[in-house]
């Protein structure tokens, strides 16, 4: 598959301090990749340097095959962004505000401006003042905006910040039908595990300016999922099960092992049944992206 | 790039700047017309109407009597001759000098707003130009179109300057249509003496010649014009560094002030006409006036204002395509 963003080693200091420590990944033709971190984790930043904003201290990104400090035109044509909050001129309608933004592309025609408000459904409000609008509906300007020039290649940083549950699920939604009909690439930063799981094909975690990991999400997930045992007596259950499966240890009154298919977990109920060990309850847990960081960076803290 | 300054303009006027401003300007002409008619009422109560031409009369003889006494330098001769001639056109264009026309009022009041007023109102314009962009975050969608950085910045200086040349145009036909409701929209060929240089002490007359009043007026707009692109380009690279349009008003606004400060006391001071700001009134070289510190001339002070504008300009440009976002 055609590969549209490619990130060569990329680094950042600012002042004395080193804001991203390297980070090399490249995205595919029609791929949801998704950015993870807690905060301060640099995933703004990167975003920074990924749509010219800021200028690398060294290391490479391509879009498209373009350098994009050496052909900054050629390479920012093929990228729609929004970067934290989507800023717009609250004293110019929407409608004015696309216009404003279509008059910096190569030719854009009206029915296009058309077609992308259409797109984030906001075809109602589109000709008030974008002072007027909500959050959720600045979210859906700044994509409209973002889409304008039919970009390869969309970054946008948390873009469900703001929405409500039945404008996330919209929005995500909407995020995956534009990278399997129109074939973009989407990278997506968030802080919410939950999001990147249900739209991101592949994920990478970020901590203090590093990629720690990059993996599809079905990977990452089966490694940290769990099973909880509620079981009494602990000590019996423990040994058969150490039999069985891999236990990770004790926490209240359960007994944690790793993620196991259903056949294994069955197996197990009937031995610590036959070994009359009572069984109240059996429980398999995604991580929640408190435990996936605490695993992942070590329980970092924002500093 | 015409696109790019289109959309800056959008922005200009759609911030109703504009609207305001002119409506500043017709707020301070109206004011300062009704001061000028009381002015003149006051006069004409003193020495009464009728009495001009006699009056006139009586100084041309005055000047005449003058030029017929011995022992008066060529030169001074030379003005005197000058002034019999302004005088001589007067009486006989019927024109009272004592009670002003539109295009008198108009003189007057671009050099009374050359170092304070006009700059302010191209303040107000230039300030929030790039600033507003930073502090409202919208430069993030600017700079990341397939445009490149110092294009957008040049738009925005471009628009900096259209926005200008309308302040001028605004205060010069404001300032014509209003008083003229008063004081009658004649004078444009009133004869206005020019070309005084000033030396040490001495007030330089070689040089003193008449020039109809429109062309005076062009001179004095065209040099109200420059002062405020200079203004403007100074703001301009303020607005380029700064996130806060309230900071750069007020240090702009700190360094007009001052100027109008120290041009009253700085005669003593010499390298101070260095300073951009003691450069502003240039309208009082064509009108003869002492500039603060010696050895100030026209040319001078344009040169000042040129390099400091000059300077401002590569340093905004040098910052605004170099430096990193947030
Ligand atoms: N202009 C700056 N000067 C100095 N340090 C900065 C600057 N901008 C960001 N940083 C630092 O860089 C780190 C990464 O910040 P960044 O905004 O990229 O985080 P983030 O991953 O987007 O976090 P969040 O989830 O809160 O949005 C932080 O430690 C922050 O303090
Ligand atoms: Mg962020």
């Amino acid at each position: 598959m055609e590969e549209t963003l490619v990130v060569q080693n990329v680094k950042k200091t600012i002042g004395k301090k080193e804001i991203i420590k390297g980070l090399s990944f490249s995205l595919k033709k029609g791929e949801v990749f998704g950015f993870l971190g807690p905060n301060g984790a640099g995933k703004t930043t990167t975003i920074r340097m990924l749509v010219g904003l800021i200028k690398p201290t060294s290391g490479k990104i391509f879009v498209c095959g373009y350098d994009l400090q050496k052909q900054f035109t050629k390479a920012i044509q093929h990228i729609g962004c929004i970067v934290e909050n989507p800023e717009l001129y609250p004293y110019l309608s929407g409608w004015e505000n696309l216009e404003h933004f279509a008059r910096m592309l190569p030719s854009i025609s009206t029915t296009r401006i058309q077609e992308v408000v259409e797109l984030v459904g906001l075809q109602n409000r589109i000709h008030d003042l974008v002072r007027t609008y909500s959050l959720g509906m600045r979210q859906r300007l700044g994509i409209a905006q973002a889409l304008l020039g039919k970009p390869t290649v969309l970054i946008l940083d948390e873009p469900t910040n703001g929405l409500d549950p039945v404008g996330i699920r919209e929005m995500r939604q909407f995020i995956r039908t534009l990278a399997e009909q129109e074939q973009l690439t989407v990278l997506v930063s968030s802080h919410l595990l939950s999001e990147i799981q249900l739209m991101c094909d592949r994920v990478a975690i970020m901590s203090k300016g590093e990629i720690i990991r990059i993996d599809t999400v079905e990977h990452l997930l089966k490694e940290q999922a769990r099973t909880y045992w509620n079981v009494h007596p602990i000590h019996i259950a423990k040994q058969i099960l150490k039999n069985e499966t891999t236990v990770l240890g004790e926490k209240d009154d359960f007994i944690v092992t790793v993620y196991e298919s259903n056949e294994v977990i069955a197996r197990c109920n009937a031995r610590l049944i036959e070994a009359g060990v009572s069984v109240s309850s059996i429980e398999r847990k995604l991580p929640t992206l408190e435990d996936l960081f605490i695993e992942l960076t070590g329980g970092e803290t924002i500093d | 790039m015409i696109n790019l300054v289109y959309n800056e303009m959008l922005k200009i006027v759609r911030k109703k700047r504009l609207f305001i401003i002119a409506a500043i300007v017709a707020v301070l002409v109206s004011l300062f017309t009704y001061a000028q008619f009381k002015q003149v009422e006051t006069i004409r109560e003193r020495i009464g109407t009728t009495d001009w031409r006699t009056q006139l009369q009586q100084q041309i003889i005055d000047t005449q009597n003058r030029l017929n006494s011995t022992g008066i330098s060529e030169e001074w001769k030379k003005f005197l001759k000058i002034r019999l001639q302004q005088q001589q056109y007067y009486l006989d264009n019927d024109i009272n000098p004592m009670a002003p026309g539109a295009p008198t009022f108009m003189r007057m009041f671009i050099e009374n707003s050359i170092e304070l007023f006009l700059p302010l109102l191209v303040m107000v314009i230039a300030a929030d130009l790039v600033s507003s962009e930073a502090s409202g975050g919208t430069i993030k969608l600017l700079l990341t179109r397939p445009v490149k950085r110092w294009k957008i910045l040049m738009s925005k200086y471009i628009a900096m300057i259209l926005s200008t040349s309308f302040i001028v145009f605004s205060v010069a036909v404001l300032s014509y249509a209003i008083s003229g409701i008063v004081f009658g929209y004649g004078g444009w060929n009133l004869p206005l003496l020019t070309g005084f240089s000033i030396q040490g002490e001495e007030l330089n007359t070689t040089g003193v010649h008449l020039i109809p009043q429109w062309k005076y007026l062009l001179i004095e707009f065209g040099l109200a014009f420059f002062v405020s692109l200079v203004v403007g380009t100074l703001t301009f690279m303020l607005s380029v560094l700064l996130r806060s349009t309230a900071a750069v008003m007020g240090i702009m606004l700190a360094a007009l002030i001052s100027g109008a400060i120290l041009s009253s006391m700085v005669s003593s001071w010499e390298s101070a006409k260095y300073l951009f700001m003691v450069n502003l009134r240039l309208t009082s070289y064509v009108s003869g006036m002492a500039p603060p510190i010696d050895g100030m001339t026209l040319s001078f002070s344009m040169t000042v204002l040129a390099i400091w504008a000059l300077v401002a300009l590569i340093i905004s440009f040098y910052v605004f395509t170099k430096r990193d976002v947030y």
